[in-house]
């Protein structure tokens, strides 16, 4: 049934409006870190998962079950240790400025001021300067921080932070917009107004977002598309489509109803992890669908 | 004041007043012999203290960079660190003679080495978070190093030239004093030899009064716009 449920995972990824394909495809992605000592440990059983073009996908899931290392992968700034992703069709190299990355941390640069911080990345990427500074402007006026362009970052609050990160993602127009549970820290009344002002953004200027959340509710406001991800190590679980139309409140009732589904799901993975942290993981008699990491592996070729 | 009585009530040459003291450096001051000896001593501090602070950032982030450098050149410069620079001394004087090579040397290898230590630790202790945030806006090699990692070891490396700074105002005072070839040092060294307290404390005054005033005054103030700006303190 698990295994069906992997399958559905790729067939309900949607093909691209033009039909050339999704922009972020993973094949049999799979992830291991070896230590110090030479142990290694599985953070991403081979998964596969296909975004289309101007998708606002979410990643859900328990804790440690790589959501952050499928990002970081899509990033570039981690090789997979199986399995090939690709962009437009390109095999990803490295980090390129069609992908940003939002982190939890807003991952501001302490020494610059909040526009300095975001004039970098086009300074990095050689933008001539009047056109920077006019790119610069637009976009913190965007997540409404104009008028706090000469402040440094320790000055601002939480969420100012994260509208500077965002506005930093968002100043060299990348396609892709990788979000890493950027309002993971914040209060729930800043979560909502970022949510609406990203929900706009993502209007306008049609990008491409994978957003990582743990947070169920967060997924089902925001997702046109929700991927559950097992644990440990991480494998996709379920996809679930979002057809709500937008924009959305968290507090509506599909909302909180499509939330409690996936919270369900994620439950009983959480209870699993309990389960192996506990009984040190002794019991697989009582799970014996659990995919094992070659069957993942076949499914995706 | 209890300065002053102390020193009529022992009268002594060895316990000169403040009056005996300002009327030594006055005079050292109108025959020139203080700015002479104050010109060469900065001239040298400064000349072996930029080296050891190009040197010192220099041989930091190499070490904080290559592994196999760390862990056998590192080994050294921590096991050279624990040595007085008084020690090398000797070892100045037979590579170069009694010269200024010698002076110059010692005053190196007594800062230069808690300059890279610092700077060392200072860009090894960089956030990996920024450093990947830098990374996908696809700042790489030397960009990333001028304008991510050396900025953001900046507090920590200031603290390493504060530290370098007295270590190389230290063994300046050590190699004048025993090498005898002009500076501070050597009119100290001369007020000494002629059993004159006055001078000998005079000179001390200033010493300790350079010292504070640069340590004080600027590398202090330094240290702490700097930790404002970054935001490491309130
Ligand atoms: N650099 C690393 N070295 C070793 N193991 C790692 C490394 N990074 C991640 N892991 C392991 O890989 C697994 C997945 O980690 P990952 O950070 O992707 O989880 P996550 O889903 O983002 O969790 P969270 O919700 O807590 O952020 C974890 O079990 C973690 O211990
Ligand atoms: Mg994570």
């Amino acid at each position: 049934m698990l295994l069906g449920e992997h399958t559905a995972a790729r067939a309900s990824a949607p093909s691209c409006d033009d039909g050339s394909g999704p922009i972020i495809a993973l094949r049999g992605v799979g992830k291991s870190f070896v230590d110090a000592e030479g142990r290694s440990t599985i953070a991403l059983e081979p998964v596969d998962i296909d975004v289309r073009r101007g998708e606002f996908l979410c990643l859900v899931g328990p804790s440690g079950c790589g959501k952050s290392t499928i990002l970081n992968l899509v990033a570039g700034l981690e090789a997979p240790t199986h399995g090939t992703i690709a962009i437009r069709g390109e095999p990803v190299k490295g980090p390129g400025p069609d992908r940003t990355v939002m982190f939890q941390e807003a991952a501001l640069f302490p020494w610059l001021t909040v526009l300095e911080n975001v004039l970098f990345p086009l300074q990095v990427a050689r933008v001539a300067k009047a056109e920077a500074l006019s790119r610069a402007e637009r976009y913190l006026r965007m997540v409404h921080l104009w008028k706090f362009r000469d402040a440094r970052p320790h000055e601002l609050s939480g969420g100012m932070k994260q509208r500077a990160a965002l506005a930093r993602s968002l100043v060299i127009e990348p396609e892709i917009l990788l979000m890493d549970e950027p309002f993971g820290a914040l209060d729930a009344q800043t979560a909502d107004l970022l949510h609406a002002e990203l929900e706009t953004i993502w209007r306008e200027t049609r990008k491409t977002v994978v957003f990582v959340t743990h947070n169920p509710r967060e997924a089902v406001r925001l997702g046109d598309r929700v991927i559950v991800l097992g644990t440990r190590p991480g494998r996709v679980k379920r996809v679930v489509s979002i057809d709500l139309p937008r924009p959305r409140d968290q507090e509506q009732r599909d909302v909180a109803l499509l939330a409690a589904v996936l919270r369900n799901e994620l439950k009983s993975e959480i209870e699993k992890v309990l389960r192996e942290e506990v009984d040190d993981g002794w019991r697989p008699a009582q799970e014996p669908v659990r995919p094992g990491p070659d069957r993942g592996l076949g499914g995706g070729i | 004041m209890a300065w002053a009585a102390a020193s009529k009530l022992a009268n002594n040459f060895l316990f000169p007043g403040p009056l005996d003291v300002a009327e030594a450096l006055a005079r050292s001051a109108r025959n020139g012999v203080l700015f002479r000896a104050l010109a060469k001593t900065t001239t040298r501090l400064l000349l072996g203290y930029s080296a050891s602070l190009v040197g010192g950032v220099a041989l930091g982030v190499s070490l904080a960079r290559v592994r196999a450098l760390r862990d056998t050149l590192g080994v050294l410069v921590l096991g050279l660190q624990a040595i007085p620079s008084v020690c090398w001394m000797p070892v100045a004087l037979l590579a170069f003679g009694l010269n200024e090579r010698a002076i110059f040397s010692v005053v190196v290898l007594g800062s230069m080495l808690s300059v890279s230590i610092a700077t060392e630790s200072a860009v090894r202790n960089v956030q990996p978070i920024i450093v990947r945030a830098a990374a996908t806006m696809g700042a790489t090699g030397w960009t990333l190093w001028r304008r991510v990692m050396l900025p953001a070891a900046l507090p920590g490396i200031v603290s390493g030239a504060r530290l370098g700074w007295t270590f190389a105002w230290r063994s300046l005072m050590a190699a004048e004093l025993l090498f005898v070839s002009g500076g501070l040092g050597q009119v100290l060294e001369q007020g000494r030899e002629l059993y004159d307290m006055a001078q000998v404390l005079g000179v001390v005054l200033v010493i300790v009064t350079f010292g504070l005033l640069s340590e004080a005054l600027l590398f202090a103030r330094i240290e702490r716009s700097m930790r404002l700006r970054w935001g490491i303190e309130r």
